[in-house]
């Protein structure tokens, strides 16, 4: 009247869910994603410097580029004009992907590693 | 002792009834208040010394020294954790509640007093304040924080208090996402508080009967037989039938045994007609037992070792009138008992068979291992096989709905054997209310040993649910007759009725087959079961007239 | 009862985070050691109750019967409220975990008309304890992303449905959202419910305020006070697979978020949430209702001192004779047997 098995064997399937992440990393090494901002058109910068701050970039490349998306899509608009007051053609193809022209090691890197899936290339051909 | 109070007239109590106002200030702070016609009479020393239970002393619970023996705090602690280690249902139930609060206003006691000590969250936290404090580490040190308490004599008394006004029906159960049983938790209280010789005189007065004397009513084994003789009159009287049934005989393939109830009062007499007049009519080889002469069990109502040491009985003159299986009469804890326990408290005897109905030929594969039928499955059993002559016309002057006791519905899951009884025997047959009825159904308010003249006022309100939905079916189809198979609601209903709802009366189910069943030979019935003339068959002469 | 209190401990845990993980710069404490040994008193607190619970018995066999028990052949029975089988009892217990169906049962008492009272359906405990506890499991499940690499195809899946609204970048997860304000919901109750408010002690109001600074801190990351998601994942994998590092730069905000769950998993084994365990050991819900059928077997039965059928014809002999009930022994047959036992004396 203890129902000792059941129990137990209930206690494994917990643990089996709980240290998934551990028996799952077994044995593996885990690398970083190095993003490879080495191509062609960023050498030729003098000044290696993107639309906004790197830190910017790194946290709301998201939000900008949808907001590039809205503006020149919905209204129309093609020039954005950056916190430092430069200005530059919106367009995902021919601004961000000239210098970043390889989306495998500069877009999908950091993506896979984060399990994220944006939908720009639902539309966008990637080269 | 402190005097019976009256209760208050029906309207007072419904009228200061309100579900949104709680007490000021934290319910650890609020102190218990003895309110007379609330609680029962302490027990006298006589039950207790007559099955040797501890501390028997002269006590009244209204004194403020319950007169505990001194190291009174040291048994219950031991005794509660002896409990723990013994019961999964205690500790898991002292851990896991999350207070959500779901089972609150689920329990009759709470929807009759407004009293949120009543709900059952509450209830198990007096306790359950006592298991933080002593048995787990957050308790120790947070103490208060961690909801914790000491154990008082204040606290003692309330844990005492409320533990009396819970009737173990399970209702708070059925509602809790954990199934939670406030029926666990009062046991183990009530175990507790008689370690330290603080039961009721209306619960030990039973015990102490049925143990020497094999029944609660302490029937001695001639007046036993006096009493079912006399009903035997009436019967005869009724049918002109006379019914000669047999006493401890051996050899009898059928042991009966019914709760002493039906077989002393008014209206659970003519219950005990209704089985004399059935089994006679089968011309079933059964015997009735002085000795195992109690289906009931207030020793349930004191501890577990106390239900198992009154159940002996059963098996025991089962094993020595070498019966092959026993029938068991309508009650409703008594069911509870026999399904749930009674096969585990005792070996059933190597002379048992798996029970088969001598009539019809049916196997009761669903007590092949306890040996024990209830007599509703073994009714509609019968009637299934159309092996009863029924005149259901017989009851047509009654509109019946039924009320599911609390230990066979929540506690055996019995809900569609008497539904077809009735319905076989009865043309006017309507439901209460769906959520007071079936596994929702509604404690009579006085279940668990809390039937006594003193509590009175607790007794009617914590039938008020009850009572409720049958006022409901008595203005809305005229329900006249409240049927049920449990020995406590015949004995408390009546007078709920009569608080509550005056115009119905109470029966059990087998009276309504006594009244329907044609017996072979029988004179024409011009009375029912209760000698009053039957509507619609009076006496030739007086229709002339 | 302590609501203040379990308000002003949350906010103190938050404070403890922002002072050690963004002032002291203990980042390796808040980041490695405490998410370790929450873990570890997590498995280890979890599994000794539920093994404490399984080491005590079930000495009776006490389902709640909800519906009609299995006897004659003819009668339909419940086998889901008043199952017969071991198969039966498994349905039972796992629409009561995954659909908490006792608690869809719940009614409402209110004082009706006339002063009666009157029982209504509701469904809003039901409805809020679901959407807590099912938004809570798959934002569980999200952060799969963060211990496996590369992220689990279940991360991927969640993602499709958890976001489908696609508002906001990055989109919106609904859970998340839902998650806070079930919590929330739950905790207002609490509030404003007097039966539920009256009862309440602050081991319920802590966990929910806990859950909450979980949730939001949770969402003020991925949408507000961004920090640097890499980085992030970098130090949960040093952690998943025990080379723990702590890269630079990560937001504070992070280790509040990190020390809260720590907290909560921490104080788990030790409050009212061991009902995750709880639920499947409960005797009301997981024995079927088969006890005439099946004899249960009380693990510690003992003796007990009972009243013989021969103390009793003892006491009544004469009595059962002069009313005709048999007797096991003669009055007769008794005085010869006194005799003799005088004559050996």
């Amino acid at each position: 009247m203890y129902d000792g098995g059941k129990i137990i064997t209930g206690i494994v399937i917990f643990l089996l869910f709980a240290l998934f992440p551990i028996y799952s990393n077994f044995g593996k090494t885990y690398k970083p994603p190095k993003p490879d901002l080495n191509t062609p058109e960023i050498q030729k910068m003098e000044v290696k410097k993107c639309v906004e701050p790197k830190e910017y970039m790194r946290a709301e490349h998201m939000k900008l580029l949808v907001d590039w998306r809205d503006a020149a899509l919905r209204e129309g608009k093609r020039t954005y004009i950056n916190s430092r007051g430069e200005s530059y053609f919106i367009s995902l193809q021919n601004t961000c992907m000239r210098c970043h022209s390889d989306k495998k090691k500069f877009c999908d890197e950091c993506h896979k590693h984060a399990g994220v899936s944006p939908y720009c290339w639902d539309c966008h051909f990637a080269k | 002792m402190a005097k019976a109070a009256k209760p208050p007239k029906p309207e007072e109590i419904t009228k200061t009834l309100d579900y949104r106002k709680t007490p000021k200030g934290p319910w650890i702070d609020t102190k218990v208040e003895f309110r007379p016609g609330m609680y029962c009479y302490g027990t006298r020393p006589k039950y207790l010394e007559e099955v040797d239970m501890p501390n028997p002393r002269e006590w009244s619970t209204s004194d403020e020294d319950w007169k505990l023996p001194e190291n009174w705090k040291e048994i219950f602690l031991e005794g509660m954790e002896d409990r723990l280690r013994k019961h999964r249902s205690f500790r898991l139930f002292m851990d896991i509640c999350v207070r959500c609060g779901a089972c609150a206003d689920k329990c009759h006691f709470y929807i009759g007093t407004g009293d949120p000590k009543n709900m059952p969250v509450l209830r198990a936290e007096l306790l359950r304040s006592i298991y933080r404090r002593y048995f787990t580490t957050g308790g120790k040190l947070l103490k208060r924080t961690a909801g914790a308490r000491e154990l008082t004599e204040e606290v003692f008394k309330e844990l005492w208090y409320y533990a009396y006004q819970c009737t173990e029906c399970r209702r708070c159960s059925v509602f809790c996402p954990y199934g939670i049983d406030t029926a666990e938790i009062t046991i183990m209280v009530r175990e507790l508080v008689n370690l330290l010789g603080c039961n009721t005189d209306w619960i030990m007065g039973p015990v102490a009967n049925c143990y020497h004397k094999g029944n609660h009513l302490g029937l001695e084994p001639h007046t036993i037989q006096s009493n079912i003789e006399m009903m035997c009159d009436d019967i005869e009287e009724i049918t002109g039938i006379r019914i000669e049934p047999t006493f401890n005989r051996k050899g009898a393939e059928i042991l009966f045994v019914t709760p002493s109830g039906d077989l002393f009062a008014v209206p659970g007499v003519y219950t005990a007609m209704g089985y004399l007049m059935l089994f006679h009519e089968l011309g079933l080889d059964y015997t009735w037992s002085t000795y195992a002469s109690e289906g009931g069990n207030f020793g349930f109502f004191t501890s577990l070792e106390m239900a198992k040491r009154l159940y002996y009985k059963v098996y025991a003159e089962a094993e020595r009138l070498g019966v092959k299986f026993i029938i068991g009469g309508e009650c409703g804890h008594m069911w509870r008992l026999w399904h749930q326990y009674l096969a585990t408290f005792w070996k059933p005897p190597e002379n048992l068979e798996t029970p088969k109905s001598p009539i019809t030929g049916t196997v009761f594969e669903h007590a092949s291992a306890s040996k024990v039928v209830h007599v509703v499955e073994f009714t509609a059993d019968l009637i299934r096989h159309g092996k009863l002559k029924l005149d259901p016309s017989r009851n047509d002057h009654l509109r019946v709905t039924f009320h599911d006791s609390c230990n066979t519905s929540r506690g055996m899951g019995f809900f569609e054997e008497p539904r077809y009884v009735i319905k076989n025997v009865c043309n006017h047959f309507y439901e209460m209310p769906e959520n007071t009825i079936r596994e929702k159904t509604f404690c009579c308010g006085s279940g668990s040993g809390l039937n006594a003249s003193e509590n009175m006022e607790l007794r009617m309100r914590g039938g008020l649910p009850r009572a409720n939905a049958v006022r409901y079916v008595h203005e809305k189809y005229g329900v006249n007759m409240l049927a049920n198979v449990c020995a406590i609601d015949r004995a408390a209903l009546p007078t709920l009725m009569q608080y509550w709802v005056p115009g119905v009366e109470v029966c059990g189910v087998h009276e309504l087959v006594g009244n329907a069943l044609v017996m072979t030979g029988e004179k024409k019935r011009t009375m029912d079961l209760r000698l009053e003339p039957l509507p619609g068959f009076e006496e030739e002469e007086e229709e002339e007239e | 009862m302590g609501v203040w209190f379990s308000f002003w401990v949350v906010v103190g845990l938050i404070l403890v985070a922002l002072i050690g993980a963004g002032l002291l710069n203990l980042s390796v404490i808040f980041g490695v050691v405490f998410p370790y040994l929450a873990l570890v008193v997590f498995l280890v607190g979890l599994i000794y109750r539920v093994v404490q619970w399984g080491k005590t018995p079930v000495p009776f066999h006490i389902p709640t019967t909800c519906g009609q028990q299995k006897s004659l052949s003819w009668i339909k029975y419940s086998k889901l409220e008043s199952p017969a089988t071991g198969w039966e009892v498994f349905l039972r217990m796992f629409l009561e975990v995954v659909a908490f169906r006792s608690l869809f049962r719940n009614l409402r008492t209110e004082m009706g008309p006339g002063f009666r009272p009157v029982y209504g359906s509701s469904k809003w405990l039901w409805l809020g304890g679901i959407a807590f506890h099912y938004s809570f499991l798959i934002v569980f499940l999200r952060h799969l992303r963060f211990f496996t690499q590369p992220p689990s195809k279940l991360v991927s899946i969640i993602d499709s449905f958890d976001g489908f609204l696609q508002i906001g970048h990055p989109h919106l997860q609904l859970t998340g959202v839902v998650l806070f304000f079930a919590a929330l919901y739950l905790f207002l109750r609490r509030l404003y419910i007097p039966q539920v408010r009256y009862i309440s002690l602050p081991a319920d109001y802590f966990p929910l305020l806990l859950i909450m600074g979980i949730a939001g801190s949770g969402i003020l990351m991925r949408y507000f006070i961004k920090t640097d998601i890499t980085k992030v994942k970098e130090l949960t994998m040093g952690l998943a697979t025990f080379h723990p590092k702590v890269p630079e730069g990560i937001g504070v905000i992070f280790y509040v978020h990190i020390f809260l769950v720590s907290v909560l998993f921490a104080y788990f084994p030790f409050s009212k949430l061991v009902h995750l365990g709880g639920v499947f050991l409960s005797p009301t819900r997981n024995l079927a209702n088969n006890s005439r059928m099946k004899r249960h077997i009380n693990p510690w039965d003992y003796p007990v001192k009972v009243h013989t059928y021969e103390e009793y014809e003892e006491e009544f002999r004469e009595k059962m004779k002069m009313a005709g009930i048999p007797v096991e022994k003669d009055i007769e047959e008794e005085e010869t047997e006194e005799k003799e036992q005088e004559e050996k004396e």
